[in-house]
């Protein structure tokens, strides 16, 4: 039934092919079109694909295997994990070979939506973005490296599908460096602009110096497991060899080590407290390339790594790493959203409420646990308590996505009005920008949480997760997260009136500077239909189709925990309005005068860039990378030099042997015949 | 004794007109030495009682080879037959010299070593038995135990090369020439 | 009667002079003169040992007479060369002919 499924992969590869080797010989509006077409074929194949996996009913078989399925479901009441198709690429050993596929389940399926989705609204979206415009915000020509932009939108979905569909952690971990790869290629696709290119290495050298551990991880795995599965329900043997190595009592730090390994992989994509760093100035990239990626798509990686991993961390005794998880994933939410409500910059602003909202579902999924006790993992009461989180973290993911992009591609409208990320150009405009100014608004509602909006359902979820963890720690996580909703609510609403409320710049000397105005359908189009997801998404009743054990579970509001975080977000709310609703700004700019300090420290992101920077430059290079230096270029270039040095010199003095002078010639000829005849004597 | 005084005789002609030969400035004079150090050495095949071989070195050597060195000599420029030989009492001399000598003196230590060499003395009667012309086309025709039809006929091929090879060597300025 | 080392001796002297002169010379035709008195004294140790130490048989003559040809062949060619590079050059003298090693 899903025989189609290779295209999801062929069809985005097939198109960075082309548009990235004859892009160039094409003009620019064919490239962007052929991409979005590309990508349009995708977005249907995906709608088709999950309602045939979330609402076929009857028989299929793939991979030689038969599933009997009434809605989707099979007999069990969970949904199947089909192995579309597995091809064994390199064989290590009889067990561990390393294979790539396609395997659908439900968060992968999910997932194949979500970056769709986002994917095609950016495509649509840059046609306006990527754009010169003239004084009048007349549209004039794409840009230059037009083609070379939508190359790597389309090899970027390509990887990002190959990754959420990966049947096994090596194929999920080459993918996952090949996003990071157009991580790295779109940053700095504004290659002359010096700050784009160091975000780019930045953003490049930070996940991948976080990337090693991830692969160190796999290799700790699979030498142990034998195998690089990791599918539970998929593989039947890995269940015996997991439980196995667990109840070893040399081997029991085999699997968290791992696990954790793996999860700091994740923490350098999903921009965990302190390898965070890279993501802020990642927007120095195109704004649609920030939506996709740095907002929607790429930085839930590590989410859906956890995800993934979520039994094997739960069942087989990885639940204290995963506590872990969840205490660093709060504390960068606290502290990505302190930082945010300091930023001028409007979408470094943002990328610290991704930042902070990824670590929500971090926290989510990090509060996760399983005790034999109380039941099966598999039972429908298990998603009650230990399993919500994780389908709270990833219905946030969901939810996330659509408002987030919403908000990315919101920004990238005001930023080609005003050509400006700053706050201070800004303001007033949302007399000129009205169509922007609902979707940011109905942007910010769904994040801060406030009914009926998206954000909403999923944060509450992800609340009551907390909630359902017993003991103290689940109640101060819970309360770090309502805490940090307030916070969220504030900074986003400080954003939004900062933006369309306010002193409006222009007004300020319309003489001389340009009237902002509303931007083409081609880029508000995207913005509304975003908006729409971002106000129904909530309604989706999302645990009945991803949920920890794959049973269906009723979203059901707890009310007690709801009116908490409702209440934090409309505090948050009213002190952003009380603050920045007005022309001018009193209240904040005394905050600032009062508490300088903080406030620098805050702009200055905590001073977590200098850190890394101080460890970088003092510890690393100056212990490490210098006496490395220092031994390459005169011990090992030493010798070399030495060797080049030695042959030149034997050479010169040679060659005066070489003259060409037929009487020296022979006197060494005869030199040597008597000395070897002296030398004969000799012996005789 | 009489072969004594007259290979003394020889020896002192062979050596001084060596001598000669390479230290002279003119090269006429120098493959006119050539041609007395050829009949001394001529000379001492007869001594030898090798009147072939005597004949042979004269007619080939003295009569062929130096005509063609004096040849040679007048084809190049008169003018460049200045300056032969370097400096006297130059490096390259002293060189040279240093080298004779080391090399002389190494011989001399062959000969003092080897017992044959020093103490063999033929009598006079063994050397007057003359080698008949009958036996040298023998063995010059003959492909026996001393048959030496093959060199003999290499030598003959050789020649011929030599002769063609000198005259395409010669020959090919003009071809440039002519170009 | 006359002692085989007398032709040792004479013959060595010999080849040491067409060495000397080989190695002073800066004349091609000079040089090659001085190889004819190298060769000349070889063949006179040919010739004596034959005589002296093995008189019934013929090999050392024969070596010499072959030697002569040879030589003979030998200087036919070289001063063809030498002819040559005289015509090229301008010049018979062995320093002009170094560029030869280009």
């Amino acid at each position: 039934m899903f025989d189609y499924a290779f295209l999801i992969l062929l069809l985005p590869f097939l198109s960075a092919v082309v548009l990235g080797l004859f892009g160039m010989k094409m003009p620019r509006k064919v490239a962007g079109i052929i991409g979005t077409c590309m990508l349009g074929t995708l977005f249907v194949l995906s709608l088709y694909t999950a309602y045939h996996y979330f609402f076929y009913t009857g028989e299929y078989t793939a991979m030689g295997e038969t599933f009997n399925v009434t809605d989707g479901r099979l007999a069990n009441g969970t949904y199947p994990t089909v192995t579309v198709f597995n091809i064994t690429w390199l064989k290590f050993t009889e067990l561990l070979t390393f294979n790539i596929g396609f395997r659908l389940s439900p968060i992968s399926v999910m997932m194949l939506i979500v970056i769709t989705t986002v994917s095609l609204m950016v495509h649509i979206y840059s046609f306006g973005y990527m754009a010169e415009r003239d004084e009048n915000y007349k549209f004039e020509e794409y840009e230059h490296g037009f083609q070379r932009f939508y190359a790597y939108l389309s090899l970027f979905t390509m990887s990002m599908l190959g990754l959420v569909v990966a049947t096994n952690i090596f194929q999920m971990y080459l993918f996952w460096e090949l996003v990071g790869v157009c991580s790295y290629l779109l940053i700095g696709f504004y290659y002359p602009k010096h700050t784009a290119v160091h975000a780019s290495k930045k953003a490049f050298i930070v996940t991948r110096f976080a990337d090693l551990f991830f692969l160190i991880g796999i290799l700790f795995f699979s030498f142990y497991v034998g195998t690089f599965n990791y599918d539970l329900s998929v593989n039947p043997g890995l269940v015996e060899t997991l439980s196995g190595l667990a109840k070893n009592p040399h081997l029991t730090w085999v699997l968290p080590t791992a696990l954790f390994l793996m999860f700091i992989g994740g923490a350098g994509k999903s921009a965990m407290f302190p390898l965070h760093i890279w993501l802020p100035d990642a927007m120095e990239g195109p704004t649609p390339v920030s939506a996709l990626i740095h907002a929607a798509t790429m930085v839930v990686a590590g989410v859906f790594q956890v995800a993934s991993l979520l039994p094997i961390y739960v069942q087989f005794g990885a639940q204290e790493q995963l506590h872990w998880i969840a205490w660093i994933a709060a504390f960068t939410a606290f502290y990505a959203a302190a930082v945010a409500c300091a930023q001028r910059d409007i979408k470094r602003g943002l990328a610290f409420s991704t930042i902070s909202q990824i670590a929500y579902m971090l926290v989510a999924l990090g509060v996760c646990f399983y005790e034999k006790e109380h039941g099966s993992f598999y039972s429908a009461e298990y998603l009650h308590h230990g399993g919500l989180g994780y389908m709270a973290a990833m219905f946030h993911l969901f939810t996330h996505a659509m408002f987030k992009a919403l908000l990315f591609l919101c920004s990238g409208a005001i930023i080609v009005i005003i050509g400006s990320n700053f706050k201070e150009y800004m303001g007033g405009l949302h007399k000129y920008m009205p169509i922007t100014n609902i979707c940011f608004l109905i942007g910010c509602l769904a994040i801060a949480g406030i009914p009926p909006f998206a954000g909403f359902f999923s944060k509450d979820e992800i609340i009551s997760a907390c909630n359902a963890l017993p003991g103290v720690e689940g109640q101060a996580l819970k309360w770090i997260m309502t805490l940090v909703a307030g916070m969220t609510a504030f900074y986003m609403f400080r954003l939004y009136y900062v933006i369309f409320w306010g002193e409006s710049y222009y007004e300020q000397d319309p003489e001389n500077r340009r009237r902002p105005q509303e931007v083409p359908f081609v880029m508000w189009g995207p913005l509304v239909f975003l908006a729409i997801i971002s106000i129904t998404a909530g309604w989706i009743p999302f645990g009945h189709f991803v949920s920890a054990n794959g049973l269906s579970y009723d979203i059901h509001i707890d009310w007690s925990i709801a009116t908490t975080s409702i209440f934090a977000a409309l505090i948050g709310f009213a002190l952003a309005t009380w603050m920045y609703a007005g022309k001018k700004q009193p209240v904040a700019d005394a905050l600032q005068r009062t508490f300088p300090r903080l406030h620098k420290a805050a702009l200055n992101r905590f001073y977590i860039d200098n850190a890394w920077q101080f460890f970088t430059h003092k510890i690393v290079f100056r212990c490490f990378s210098i006496p490395i230096a220092w031994f390459d270029r005169h011990v090992i270039d030493g010798t070399f030099n030495f060797m080049a040095w030695g042959t030149q010199e034997a050479g010169e003095s040679i060659r005066s042997w070489q003259s060409g002078d037929v009487r020296q010639y022979a006197v060494w000829f005869i030199t040597g015949t008597v000395a070897l005849t002296l030398v004969l004597l000799c012996l005789i | 004794m009489a072969r004594l005084i007259m290979f003394a005789v020889l020896a002192v002609i062979i050596l001084a007109s060596a001598v000669f030969c390479v230290s002279t400035k003119r090269i006429m004079r120098a493959a006119t030495a050539l041609l007395f150090v050829l009949f001394g050495v001529a000379g001492l095949y007869f001594l030898l009682d090798y009147t072939f071989l005597g004949a042979a070195q004269i007619s080939i050597y003295a009569g062929g080879i130096t005509m063609m060195y004096i040849f040679a000599i007048q084809l190049v420029s008169k003018r460049t037959l200045q300056g032969l030989s370097e400096r006297w009492l130059g490096k390259r001399t002293f060189l040279a010299a240093f080298i004779a000598l080391v090399g002389f003196g190494t011989v001399i230590l062959v000969l003092l070593k080897n017992e044959v060499l020093r103490h063999t003395v033929v009598n006079g009667d063994s050397l007057s038995n003359e080698v008949t012309m009958e036996t040298i086309g023998r063995n010059l025709m003959t492909a026996d135990k001393y048959g030496y039809v093959l060199p003999f006929e290499f030598i003959s091929v050789f020649l011929l090369a030599c002769i063609i090879g000198g005259l395409v060597i010669l020959n090919n300025k003009k071809k440039e020439e002519s170009k | 009667m006359i002692p085989v080392g007398y032709f040792f001796v004479l013959s060595g002297l010999l080849f040491f002079i067409g060495v000397f002169g080989f190695v002073t010379r800066r004349n091609l035709v000079a040089m090659l003169i001085s190889v004819e008195l190298v060769l000349n004294s070889v063949d006179i140790n040919f010739a004596a040992f034959n005589r002296l130490l093995f008189p019934d048989g013929y090999e050392g003559m024969f070596f010499t007479l072959f030697s002569i040809g040879v030589s003979a062949a030998e200087s036919a060619v070289a001063l063809a060369i030498i002819i040559n590079v005289y015509r090229h050059f301008h010049s018979d003298q062995v320093n002009s002919i170094e560029n030869m090693k280009l």
